[in-house]
């Protein structure tokens, strides 16, 4: 009995979890069956691009150059036990392009545009917004999630590639500027360590990271119920799945393409 | 004969009976309206209607067709014939009163422009509201907000509306005014109406047909002057206003 109680209190929130990726995965099929099916409402695509790219911009610059900055100084912390100083161009621009370029812009990402979708839409679903949209016979997946969806698909990476650059100039100013390491070096060092796939496949995991956190946001506030305590509750978990899932899957990405 | 037939619907919420074996018939061209007390499920009724909500148990007939068995897909096509007025306006409040207006005839007509803002500028002077294309819904009060979902929903001259309290919260010259609009609308255009109240007055002067809903059920359906003198003590209780 006793087993049985524990078992079933452990299956529940297991059970939630696949409830949850299966209606994700719906949502995502959907996606893709909407997706060449007129109208294609540019403006309202471009708003959203807008929404998550430009106006993410700033927060992900200001990330870039702050975490360049303290790779750099962590890098040569750890190179200086054993003179390897000449490394620190290579170290940050790698750990730049391959990992936490992409996983910082995602999360930050996330924070910024992924609650504010699942917000917008969690209001939208609560004062029937979304039952006017039905009505209208306007299917809310085209409307709403496709172009967001879309958007998190592209901009995620245009961000990481902003993020990564900006990281690497901060590194060279730490190392080059304020650690006195030669610049020749520095550069030669960079060049050398990292290839072309690391930066692509930097590149693809902000992709699959921008589409689950776009597609996570939509799925949350598409969900919401009640008022605004549902709406609030929706944010928060929009916020939470998408930065768990961006980890997980960053490590299973990791494990499998380098 | 029948346009719309409800049979038998049943629809409760966690257990909580709001449906109950409910039967209801509307005839093409006429205006119907239901009345019944708040929270009786008036709204969830309507939205039956266009398969925004599925019956636990019964058949809501279009013409035949059952909607509450029709796949998603099929109902889009049949949501099209609706024009829906929600109780509380329900406008997309990231676009402009135009543009919500606008957003119905841009999704399912090809119109140009100039014709589109042409019918937005003729609904929203019918319902009062002339000259509020680009403000937004939040700097709108709750009654014009009101109006302009009202001309959202006749933006596309539809065959049948539903009207969930057309003219609740509205003064008593607006609500003539919206009244008459409906009437003149659904009779010019021979269109169908189901419109939902509780106000009795709106009821005897626009309605061919009164439904009276209680408990889950229609307990009657007739004209205006026979529902007046309706034996029903539930109706005579509702007509008079009396408490419990
Ligand atoms: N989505 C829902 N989930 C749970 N309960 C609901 C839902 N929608 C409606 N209800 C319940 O169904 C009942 C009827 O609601 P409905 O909104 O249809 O009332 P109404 O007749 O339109 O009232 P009013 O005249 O005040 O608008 C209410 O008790 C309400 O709590
Ligand atoms: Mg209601």
């Amino acid at each position: 009995m006793m087993f049985v109680r524990i078992l079933g209190r452990m299956g529940n929130p297991f059970l939630g979890l696949l409830r949850e990726l299966g209606e994700m995965a719906i949502l995502l099929v959907n996606c893709l069956l909407w997706l060449p099916r007129p109208p294609y409402r540019l403006r309202h695509f471009f708003g959203q691009l807008e929404f998550i790219g430009v106006r993410s911009l700033f927060i992900v610059a200001l990330t870039g150059l702050f975490t360049g900055m303290v790779l750099a100084l962590q890098a040569y912390y750890g190179f200086r036990k054993f003179g390897g100083e000449s490394l620190l161009g290579g170290a940050v621009a790698l750990s730049m392009t391959r990992e936490i370029g992409p996983v910082l812009t995602s999360l930050m990402v996330a924070a910024r545009a992924g609650s504010a979708m699942a917000a917008e839409l969690g209001t939208m679903r609560v004062t029937e917004q979304v039952d006017a949209l039905l009505a209208m016979a306007v299917h809310p997946v085209h409307y709403l999630a496709l172009p967001r969806v879309l958007s998190g698909l592209i901009m995620v990476p245009l961000l990481t590639v902003v993020d990564v650059f900006i990281g690497i100039l901060g590194g060279y100013f730490v190392g080059v500027m304020l650690l006195g390491i030669n610049p020749g070096t520095y550069m030669q060092k960079m060049v050398e360590m990292v290839v072309a796939s690391d930066l692509y496949n930097g590149l693809f995991k902000s992709m699959v990271f921008g589409l689950l956190l776009a597609l996570i946001s939509c799925h949350q506030g598409l969900k919401a119920r009640g008022g605004a305590q549902g709406v609030g509750l929706v944010t928060t978990r929009a916020v939470v799945y998408s930065a768990v899932a961006i980890l997980i899957v960053d490590y299973m990405l990791t494990a499998l393409l380098f | 004969m029948h346009l719309i037939r409800l049979v038998d619907v049943h629809k409760a919420f966690n257990g909580f009976r709001v449906l109950d074996g409910l039967n209801l018939t509307v005839k093409q061209g006429e205006i119907i309206v239901i009345l019944g007390r708040s929270g009786t499920g008036k709204s969830v009724l309507l939205k039956h209607l266009i398969g925004l909500i599925r019956p636990d148990r019964g058949q809501v007939l279009l013409e035949g067709v059952d909607l509450a068995r029709l796949p998603e897909r099929e109902l889009f096509s049949v949501r099209k014939r609706f024009g829906y007025l929600f109780q509380h306006g329900a406008l997309l409040d990231s676009l402009t009163i135009g543009q919500n207006i606008a957003f119905p005839l841009q999704e399912h007509t090809s119109w140009p422009r100039s014709q589109i803002e042409e019918v937005v500028a003729t609904k929203l002077a019918q319902v009062g509201l002339p000259g509020v294309e680009n403000k937004m819904p939040s700097e709108l009060s709750g009654g014009m907000q009101k109006r302009a979902a009202l001309a959202r929903a006749l933006a596309l001259d539809p065959e049948i509306m539903l009207f969930d309290e057309p003219t609740t919260g509205l003064d008593p010259i607006t609500t003539t005014t919206i009244r008459q609009l409906i009437a003149e609308t659904v009779r010019g255009l021979k269109l169908t109406a189901v419109v939902i109240s509780h106000d009795i007055e709106l009821a005897l002067a626009l309605a061919d047909v009164i439904a009276f809903l209680h408990q889950g059920k229609i307990l009657t359906q007739e004209s205006p002057v026979s529902f007046q003198l309706s034996p029903l003590p539930e109706v005579q209780q509702f007509l008079k206003g009396e408490p419990d």
